[in-house]
């Protein structure tokens, strides 16, 4: 501690300087009284040691209650990351390639010849829960202006959710809904969604997990940071009419356990529009091309106030609001009501005098409301004003901008190491492989090809339009979507492109927090590297249960080591993110799930390889090598319903090999295909490579193990790949230079999926199951 | 037999961005005065004459409208 | 690609001889579009002059051909095209299209050209009640359409996009759109054929998925040929539905 004169810490440990904190501006202030202000600010989600660091900021006097609103979401989990901040902290965030790393609306990385992509992912697990269709939409609507905010136009979406199993009625309302929910709202705004995963396993069951990420692209000189500045600027809000939806919403509620109780603190549900978030994308972007915008924030979480006040202490000037020239969308609202209401589509804009007739006259011309609400002052505070009240008597609120952005309090939660961890690890599925020998290998295949995790995704994309834009290269249910670079509205087309993944195995970080979040990243990287691409950046989401917990801080913060570890190994900066905590119902929380987006870069769009086998005859090689690790497989969770074990090992020297000598691969058209080995293991990722191909296989596995592990198990760092005849020498030179493992399989053909001695499935019949599982999981009926 | 009408709109305070598009519409297609625009579900429903109200509002309640976002309202149209 | 548009030019050249004026398109669009600019991509890449309309523009002076875009034009909420059909430049197609101008409205265009009465018919909601994105097979129509530069028979591949692509129509309507040579495109089986109930992904009436007008300028279809013109995913048959009407024009037939 600094030795301060002026300085106060409060009971939340937080050091404030009280000569550094500007001057109030209101000369009077109707506060709450002392008696009150403390049950309500508890009544709002803030503790009592918080409300002392509230007051600190205000120079001692108690809150008003519009005040205390903006406190509770500023400082709430969702907002302030108070409970993860200190363990983020842990992630590399910098690199040749990034411009923005974490702290703005989203991250945005240099992809070549002055092109830029911002990118994000973020949860909306809470509200569709409640409510899956506009849960998932507005999901979608929240990222997508994370991603406009940055000068950059949307290209393409993903989706990572999770679900519990389809045998459940209210399982597959919320699965339905939700994908039906995120394809309403991106394919009217016309962007595509390429890709995402979905995975179904009681876990989720209770808390589903619904993480969007966008991807935006942009010329490097367009990048535009939400920092205010100016005094005198006019403040002007863009988009939808304020209404009460949503008080409290996301931010009270992903800030709480969700349970029984919640049904009570129910919010008005959120319902998205996206045509206005489409006028909204092309106003913004054509503003912001002409530099019609100082600064430019979006409405997410909390509204007005998270915008306002971040944009405020980002530019370190004061902002004075009058709440009565928002335009209201229902009567009577309360200032406190107009600061917190989460509605839709809005944005928050700086814009300087000279610039606001434009401004005017461009949101008049799109059909989008546009109103000053007021201005950046010098002053440092963040000023509530009611026009209604007479003058003199009508600031609601008048708090330190910088200090209620940043001085949320910070925690370092207490935790402990699970005892289930030691059980799982214990776990020898050896009994299993045994009692496997006997039987039909075959059979074992194809209720492989059915398991939900791993059969076709053709039923969720094909309700998301993924080619609108006409940039999708590679279309979904490859290991890695890859889009075009370049705005072709602009009259800019490239060559180049981005490979998009995202990947998470809740099972193995169940199992495993630190190894399971490192081989999300490797295996996010393995798909970017299949398509040629190399990976550049990436995003997380990362989704856990209630922190205040010993056992789920532990889990959160081995898994946040790992995935740091591992990025730092592999050079991969993590440049935005999101954290959701409070993940559980009836008090068990979901698998540990730090979802990893992945963004590569593809030098030119001529080099780019798919999953599918091409022609017969090509030879198939496997790239690294199989090991006995079916601890935390797919195998054990479909057919044994096992979710035990020790997960596969991963050596990132290896994995990083692996990955470069396939990019070098495929820059080099060596091959005709790459697919990674994961979920289901080496005889799956053999049968989608077949399927997509419409093309059998006949190979030999001679790696000496029990056929099960040979088949089924997950270890890592291995890309299956094909190749016709004369590329084979020069590819043996390749993967020699790199020193990996690597054995031929087999070739390419016929109408079989053929394992030598222990497999042979017609490919029609594995095609049919792959494809029709899903719907027809949907489809049942209890 | 009886008919029912269901009306299915908005609940209070939830946005209707299909209502609120097409008041603006029509404005710009020249009409004034018109204060509010909402779009709901019409649906109708025959039934045997055991089938009491009773079980038509909770057949709403299920599936028929989302509580989570729209109410719901009744009409007995006609009695055999 | 770039082989396909080459031979594309080679083809046309003999008959342009008269006269060599690139054809000029006007690309509408209406606050919701959203595939205006991959249309003005692709007629750009084919080598055809594009431009964007505003929906509040009241004349097409300078334009030979108009494109309705694909898209949502605002939201799509009441019924997809209604209100984009009042929008003040729908006057100015309605009567450019009456002149004998070339107009083509794909997916959203489409719903917009039958809300303006410029098609018969209208789209109603996907048989299955899910948005349907896919590339679907398709079989060319023999047709009074200016549009089409396949001959009829052939069978070829565009993507779909759309929640309301189920093309109904009464049975006069149909019988008049038989009888007069408005099929333009039928959804169809990869061989050709008519799968037994019908090959339309989205249960369209007689598995059609476009049409043109009595005089064969106006033209709707559900699928999108913008999309798979400049060869991005390795496809560029799209172009095939912009190329013959823009030789009209060349030869200053069109109009």
């Amino acid at each position: 501690m600094t030795e301060n004169a002026h300085a106060t810490v409060t009971p939340s440990g937080i050091e404030i300087d009280l000569s550094q904190v500007p001057a109030p501006v209101a000369a009077a202030i109707d506060t709450l009284d002392a008696e009150r202000a403390p049950q309500i600010a508890v009544d709002l989600g803030l503790t009592l040691d918080e409300y002392e660091t509230v007051k600190a900021t205000l120079g001692g006097r108690e809150a008003s209650l519009t005040e205390l609103y903006v406190y509770s979401l500023m400082w709430s989990e969702h907002c302030s990351y108070k409970h993860s901040k200190r363990q983020l902290r842990r992630f590399p965030s910098e690199g040749p390639d990034v411009m923005q790393g974490p702290g703005e609306n989203a991250g945005v990385i240099r992809v070549g010849d002055g092109w830029a992509v911002a990118f994000k992912m973020e949860s909306h697990n809470h509200p569709s829960a409640i409510e899956p269709f506009q849960g998932a939409a507005t999901g979608v609507g929240g990222i997508v202006r994370d991603i406009f905010t940055m000068g950059a136009r949307p290209i393409a979406s993903l989706d990572s959710l999770r679900f519990g199993m389809l045998d459940k009625a209210r399982q597959r309302y919320l699965f339905e809904g939700s994908v039906e929910g995120i394809g309403s709202y991106g394919n009217c705004l016309g962007i595509p969604t390429v890709g995402g995963e979905v995975y179904f396993d009681e876990a989720y069951e209770g808390n589903c997990l619904i993480n969007a990420m966008c991807v935006g692209v942009m010329r490097e000189e367009d990048l535009t940071r939400a920092v205010g500045s100016g005094p005198g600027n006019p403040v002007v809000l863009l988009g939808s009419t304020t209404g009460r939806d949503g008080i409290g919403g996301a931010s009270t509620l992903a800030s709480q356990e969700f349970d029984e109780a919640a049904e009570n603190k129910r919010p008005a549900v959120q319902v998205g529009d996206p045509f206005t978030e489409k006028l909204l994308i092309e106003v913004c972007l054509e503003l912001l091309q002409r530099g019609g915008f100082v600064a430019l924030g979006d409405l997410g979480a909390a509204g007005l106030t998270s915008s306002a006040s971040e944009m405020a202490s980002r530019g370190g000037v004061g902002i004075d609001l009058d709440v009565r020239k928002v335009p209201a969308r229902e009567d009577g609202m309360r200032p406190f009501e107009v600061m917190v209401s989460e509605s839709q589509e809005r944005m928050l804009g700086v814009v300087t005098p000279e610039n606001l007739d434009d401004v005017m006259a461009t949101c008049e011309r799109w059909g989008v409301r546009c109103a000053v609400i007021g201005s950046i002052t010098d002053t440092g505070r963040f000023v509530v004003h009611d026009g209604d009240l007479p003058a003199g008597q009508d600031i609601v609120a008048d708090m330190p901008a910088a200090l209620l952005a940043d001085a949320a309090p910070v925690y370092d939660p207490a935790f402990r190491r699970p005892a289930y961890l030691d059980e799982v690890a214990e776990y020898n599925p050896y009994h299993l492989l045994l009692e496997s020998t006997v039987v039909d290998l075959s059979a074992v295949l194809l209720t492989m090809l059915a398991s939900p995790n791993v059969c076709s995704r053709r039923w969720i994309w094909e309700q998301y339009d993924h080619q609108v834009q006409s940039g999708t290269v590679v279309l979904p249910g490859a290991d890695a979507a890859v889009v075009r670079v370049g705005l072709p509205g602009r009259g800019a087309v490239t060559n180049r492109g981005i490979a998009l993944a995202s990947d998470c195995n809740g099972r193995y970080c169940y199992l495993d927090p630190y190894v399971g979040a490192q081989i999300a990243l490797a295996e996010a990287s393995r798909n970017v590297s299949c398509v040629g691409a190399r990976p550049a950046a990436i995003t997380d989401c990362l989704n856990f249960g209630n922190p205040e917990k010993p056992e789920v801080f532990y889990m959160f913060k081995e898994a946040v080591r790992g995935l740091s570890d591992a990025c730092k190994v592999m050079g991969v900066p993590v440049v935005s993110g999101n954290v959701s905590l409070y993940n559980e119902s009836f008090s068990q929380p979901i698998h540990p799930t730090p979802v990893v987006g992945m963004v590569g870069i593809i030098d030119s769009l001529d080099e780019v390889c798919t999953a599918s086998f091409k022609q017969a005859g090509d030879t198939i090689i496997l790239v690294g090598e199989t090991h006995d690790e079916l601890g935390g497989s797919e195998y054990l969770k479909h057919v044994h319903d096992v979710t035990a074990g020790t997960i596969p090992r991963l050596d990132l020297g290896l994995e990083m090999d692996v990955q470069s000598t396939v990019r070098d691969a495929v820059r080099m058209h060596l091959l005709s295909s790459a697919h990674d080995c994961s979920d289901g293991g080496l005889a799956v990722a053999l049968a989608e490579s077949c399927i997509s191909g419409h093309l059998g296989c006949e190979v030999a596995l001679d790696d000496g193990l029990e056929p099960v592990a040979s088949l089924f198990s997950e270890t890592q760092s291995r890309i299956l790949v094909s190749l016709s005849d004369d590329k084979v020498e020069e590819f043996e030179k390749l993967v020699g230079k790199h020193a990996v493992p690597w054995s031929v399989l087999g070739t390419v053909g016929g109408e079989r999926i053929g394992i030598e001695g222990k497999v042979d499935v017609g490919l029609g019949e594995a095609a049919h199951i792959f494809d029709v599982t899903l719907e027809d999981l949907v489809n049942q009926v209890d | 037999m009886k008919r029912y009408e269901i009306f299915v709109t908005g609940k209070e305070g939830i946005f209707d961005p299909a209502g609120e598009q097409s008041k603006r519409a029509l404005a710009n297609l020249g009409y004034q005065g018109i204060d509010e625009l909402t779009i709901g579900k019409l649906i109708r429903l025959d039934v045997e004459d055991d089938v009491t109200e009773e079980t038509v509002r909770e057949m709403c309640r299920k599936l028929l409208a989302n509580p989570v976002i729209e109410d719901f309202s009744i009409t007995l149209l006609e009695e055999a | 690609m770039a082989a396909t548009s080459a031979a594309t030019a080679t083809a046309v050249a003999p008959s342009v001889s008269v006269t060599t004026r690139r054809p000029r398109f006007g690309v509408v669009s209406f606050p919701g579009s959203n595939c205006e600019q991959d249309a003005v991509n692709a007629l750009r890449f084919i080598g055809y002059s594009a431009e964007f309309v505003w929906h509040r523009s009241t004349s097409l002076d300078g334009f030979d051909a108009i494109v309705l875009p694909g898209g949502f034009s605002y939201g799509d909420y009441l019924r997809c095209g209604a209100i984009a059909r009042f929008s003040p430049v729908m006057e100015a197609v309605i009567a450019f299209a009456d002149a004998g101008g070339p107009v083509i409205g794909f997916c959203n265009g489409f719903q917009v050209l039958t809300e303006a009465h410029l098609l018969p018919g209208c789209l109603i909601r996907n048989e299955n009640l899910h948005f349907i994105c896919k590339s679907v097979v398709l079989r060319v129509e023999d047709s009074t359409c200016e549009w089409v530069d396949l001959a009829p028979g052939t069978v070829t591949s565009l993507p779909v996009a759309h929640n309301e692509g189920n093309y109904t129509c009464d049975e006069a309507t149909l019988a008049r759109l038989r009888a007069n040579h408005q099929v333009v495109l039928r959804y169809c089986e990869p061989d050709g054929s008519t799968a037994l109930g019908g090959s339309a992904p989205n249960g369209a009436t007689d598995d059609i998925a476009g049409i043109c007008n009595e005089a064969g300028n106006v033209f709707g279809l559900m699928p999108h040929p913008e999309r798979v013109t400049d060869g991005v995913n390795g496809q560029t048959q799209g172009a095939a539905f912009f190329t013959a009407i823009a030789r009209r024009i060349e030869r200053g037939v069109a109009r």
